[in-house]
């Protein structure tokens, strides 16, 4: 997309029910995808392109329904395969904004070879999965993301795996932008995504996703205001790791983990950085929403600029133009050894 | 003095082990033979395993060419002249020989050890056990150990020669000139000078060898083929595919976009179109069979022409996201170069086992256009067919070839670009009317709206979709509607497909219907059933699905029908379904081509039992 477009594109702004398609959304009353697709309809007309450049793809799952209720390009994939949907997409037209709605089954179960894939490539489009710690479209078995122990009606004695950390299998991954949001934190959900959907390069978004149907609460304590700032740190960068309801603790790095600590006002702070935070600190701060204890960091993991795969795509051919120069069809079929009979 | 004999035909079998470079010997002949204007058929066979433990029976790989001064269209049936390289390559081989056929036999590999590994207990180059061959036992090694004796290389370096000194041979004998294999050791072996020097020395040692030592009686010419005017080239099956896919996407004015996963024998086509990023094509290796033919369909949303290339294992793999394509409606060129199977079965031999899963292999009422190439030229223009009908259409169209024509080689006529018709099918403009699932009552294809359109905007999936919006619909009477309309547009594509080749009367005793690969042995078959007096009719199918609408009539003509294919009886059964006939198969499942000299006698059990 070039300047102009974009400037013109300010002239004329779009307003979040140019976003809004006709079709009646289905969820379930009460359930946190409203709030995602709020925030979505929202953030567009603020991201500055062209609505007919975008395109929303999705698996299966409840989640993935999220494509037909924009008003944008949609495609409403098969279980699991979304990346390698948009995968397609973006390097055919890199020109269009892509966005992937995925769910915990979707993406780290079913989808997890894609999912890791496309993070490794790098490939410019943004990833939102909506983790609700459960299989709500089958009607509730425990998900890669479920606690251990989980009762449901695939485990009703319990549940016997350990669940993915999906920041920890993102930034492992490699994806270049890697962040937490909850869908009732409406406000930071938003400014995430729009980081996100800036961002060039594979964008990561978990969003903590509450099914009020088959596992209401489990993100209860870090999303209830009363609960929340003693148990969510928010991660912005250049800030310290400070949280508690009086905003009276904070992370401390004793160079080999992270401890809670009262905060003091007098010792030198230390602060996020979400481009070149070193791999032990990036993964032990991703870690500990695995642990007893510890607050559960929600923003920007990682932000960090690399070459996007469907650049050095586009800049490979022009640079194989540029040395053997544009392709002609007759000599492509004449290319090796020919003989003439007259 | 030798004397010189004309044949009008010859077929000659490269055999030894894995790591000899018989592969590159055959092409090499190959290469060499089509230059001279003789007509050819090539079939690699070869073992799965890279390098097979030396001198072992499933370690000996193969290259069997069948060249000609008249029209041909098989490697052939029976060895005229075999190539051993060891005493495995000759165990495993001897069967193919004619009787009194020549074995150029490399004498030096004829050890104790390699004649044990190959289960000889005495030395068969001696024992009196090849009376009935012309047997010529040369030592080959040695010989070209002493050719490169002023070379500095080791020893062990000089024997990876011994592959040329043997082709130096073959092409005495059957009188090839040196320059295209000498100026191709060049081009191969650019910067590497002493492998340059040892390699021509070694082709050069062998031809002097053969023209000055008194052991070959007789030089073999054989006249160059009769054939239509215009330049050639040779082509293997993969080569055709995808240069046809070049084409027709530049015709087609859609960027080509090819999704894959190396697999046995479909890489090449990977390969070949991962060179040609200067003609805007657009290659992604994905992280497996899924994401590769995923791709390929987000691709065609967006309006370039996917395509994926396989083999079975992968098209299983991809099945779900075929019917996907078949339901969202967007084009996609399914390739799947067939082998062995089931599983991974014989992953560098060739089948037609896979036709059933063209046809059914997805769940749900899921039909496409399948059409299968007859011969590795023919690959290029079905290539072109498939992808147009799948952007005319807007599904997905399978297209079959198979090991023997991904691999196998012949002369091509190459077409002029300029006579290709262009492939002009509209997408939707900004500013139309648009519904994603109108469709154009003359072929019942929707037309596509890819993104970047402003105003046309819209959703598709794999939930069944209301008739003319694309909206999510669970409407009884939509979906058993949607279900047809879907089938006959596959049935529309009768309209817009050359006709099938058919020769013979139109009624008569013995109708024979082929598909695919099968073509070439097929026409060998017919010829010779003909020369016995049989008159019997024959049709080759390309276009599978749909059926060309004339066999409905002309099948009931017929007292027996015959339906040779290279499996347990797959489209016999679809024509027996079809047709209500009491169609016969006639399958040989061995990995290999059919072999003429069997199906003519299949034919004549027809004629005899009258």
């Amino acid at each position: 997309m070039n300047t102009i477009e974009t400037l013109e594109q300010k002239e004329k702004k779009y307003t979040k029910e140019d976003f809004t398609s006709d079709q009646e959304v289905r969820w379930c009353p009460g359930c946190g995808d409203y709030s995602i697709l709020a925030q979505m309809r929202r953030l567009l007309p603020d991201l500055g392109v062209k609505k007919e450049n975008v395109v929303f793809v999705s698996g299966i799952g409840c989640s993935s329904r999220f494509p037909y209720y924009m008003d944008t390009y949609g495609l409403h994939g098969i279980h699991g395969r979304a990346p390698a949907l948009a995968s397609g997409i973006k390097l055919a037209n890199p020109d269009l904004t892509v966005f992937v709605i995925t769910g915990d089954g979707d993406a780290l179960s079913i989808g997890g070879n894609h999912f890791i894939h496309l993070c490794r490539r790098n490939i410019d489009v943004t990833v939102l999965l909506f983790n609700n710690r459960i299989y709500g479209l089958t009607k509730g078995q425990y998900s890669p993301t479920s606690e251990r122990g989980k009762i449901t009606k695939s485990s009703p004695y319990g549940s016997l795996e350990e669940p993915f950390n999906p920041v920890k299998m993102a930034l492992a991954a490699g994806a270049t932008f890697v962040a937490r949001s909850m869908d009732r934190d409406p406000k930071h959900l938003e400014a995430t995504l729009l980081e996100a959907a800036r961002h060039k390069g594979t964008s990561f978004v978990e969003i903590y996703q509450n099914c009020n149907i088959f596992n209401d609460g489990a993100f209860e304590k870090y999303t209830n205001i009363k609960t929340r700032f003693d148990n969510v740190v928010y991660l912005k960068n250049e800030q310290e790791y400070r949280f508690g309801r009086e905003n009276d603790k904070h992370l401390f790095w004793d160079g080999h983990r992270f401890r809670v600590e009262e905060w003091k006002a007098t010792e030198k702070p230390l602060t996020h950085t979400t481009d070149n935070l070193p791999a032990s600190m990036e993964f032990a701060l991703a870690e500990l929403s695995e642990l007893e204890d510890f607050p559960v960091p929600v923003g920007v993991f990682r932000k960090r600029q690399a070459e996007t795969y469907d650049a050095l795509l586009t800049k490979q051919i022009e640079e194989v133009k540029k040395s053997k120069g544009q392709g002609d069809l007759q000599k492509l079929l004449e290319s090796g050894n020919t003989w003439h009979v007259d | 003095m030798s004397q010189s004999t004309h044949l009008d035909q010859v077929t000659i079998r490269f055999a030894g082990d894995s790591g000899d470079g018989m592969q590159l010997t055959g092409t090499q002949f190959t290469n060499t033979t089509a230059m001279v204007g003789n007509d050819l058929s090539t079939l690699p066979d070869y073992p799965a395993e890279i390098r097979a433990p030396a001198g072992t029976l499933f370690g000996v790989s193969g290259f069997q060419l069948q060249f000609s001064s008249h029209e041909i269209h098989t490697p052939g049936d029976q060895v005229d002249v075999l190539v051993a390289m060891n005493p495995a390559a000759l165990k495993v081989n001897l069967q193919h020989l004619r009787d009194n056929g020549i074995i150029i036999a490399n004498a030096d590999a004829f050890s104790i050890r390699n004649l044990k590994l190959a289960g000889y207990e005495q030395n068969p180059l001696e024992d009196g056990s090849l009376e009935g061959f012309q047997l010529f036992s040369v030592p080959i090694t040695r010989l070209t150990r002493e050719a490169l004796v002023d070379v500095a290389m080791s020893s062990r370096d000089k024997d990876r020669s011994k592959n040329f000194f043997a082709l130096g041979i073959t092409y005495w004998m059957f009188s090839r000139p040196l320059e295209v294999t000498l100026k191709w050791i060049e081009e191969k072996f650019a910067g590497k000078p002493e492998l340059i020097e040892a390699n021509k020395k070694a082709l050069n040692a062998g031809y002097s060898y053969a023209l000055a030592t008194e052991v070959f009686t007789t030089t073999y010419t054989v006249e160059k083929a009769k054939t239509a005017p215009g330049t050639y080239r040779k082509i293997t099956g993969n080569e055709a595919v995808s240069l046809g896919l070049i084409v027709a996407a530049e015709k087609s004015g859609r960027p080509l976009f090819l999704g894959g996963y190396p697999i046995t024998p479909a890489s090449d086509i990977l390969h070949i179109l991962a060179k040609y990023r200067h003609y805007d094509v657009k290659t992604f290796q994905a992280e497996d069979e899924i994401a590769g033919v995923g791709s390929a369909i987000g691709a065609s949303y967006s309006g370039a022409l996917g395509v994926t290339a396989s083999s079975g294992p992968g098209i299983a793999l991809k099945s779900e996201f075929i019917g996907y394509a078949v339901m969202t409606e967007i084009p996609l060129v399914v390739i799947n170069v067939q082998r062995g199977g089931p599983s991974t079965g014989l992953p560098t031999k060739t089948e037609q086992a896979d036709l059933f899963q063209a046809f059914y292999g997805r769940n749900g009422e899921a039909p496409l256009p399948i059409v299968a190439a007859k011969s590795p030229a023919d690959c290029f223009q079905t290539a072109m067919e498939a992808a147009h009908m799948a952007i005319k259409f807007a599904t997905p169209v399978f297209l079959l070839t198979d090991g023997y024509l991904a691999n196998g080689a012949e002369p091509w006529l190459i077409p002029d670009v300029a006579d290709i018709p262009e492939i002009k099918e509209p997408l939707a403009l900004a500013g139309e009317e648009y519904l994603p699932y109108k469709r154009d009552p003359k072929t019942l294809a929707r037309t596509m709206a890819v993104p970047g359109t402003e105003g046309l905007e819209h959703r598709l999936g794999g939930l069944e979709k209301e008739d003319l919006t694309g909206n999510v619909s669970y409407d009884p009477e939509n979906h058993h509607n949607m279900v047809r309309l879907r089938r006959k547009k596959v049935e529309k594509v009768a309209g817009f497909i050359p006709p099938p080749d058919f020769s013979g009367e139109e009624r008569g005793v013995l109708l024979i219907i082929s598909w695919g690969s099968t073509y070439g042995t097929v026409f060998s078959a017919v010829e010779e059933a003909r020369k016995q007096g049989r008159q019997l009719s024959w049709i080759h199918l390309r276009w599978i699905n749909p059926l060309p609408e004339m066999l409905g009539k002309l099948i009931h003509n017929f007292k027996h029908v015959l339906v040779p294919e290279i499996n347990a009886g797959q489209l016999v059964k679809i024509i027996r379904a079809e047709y209500l006939v009491d169609a016969r198969g006639f399958d040989r499942v061995r990995g290999l081509p059919l072999q003429t000299h069997e199906l003519v006698e299949e034919i004549s059990s027809y004629f005899e039992e009258q």
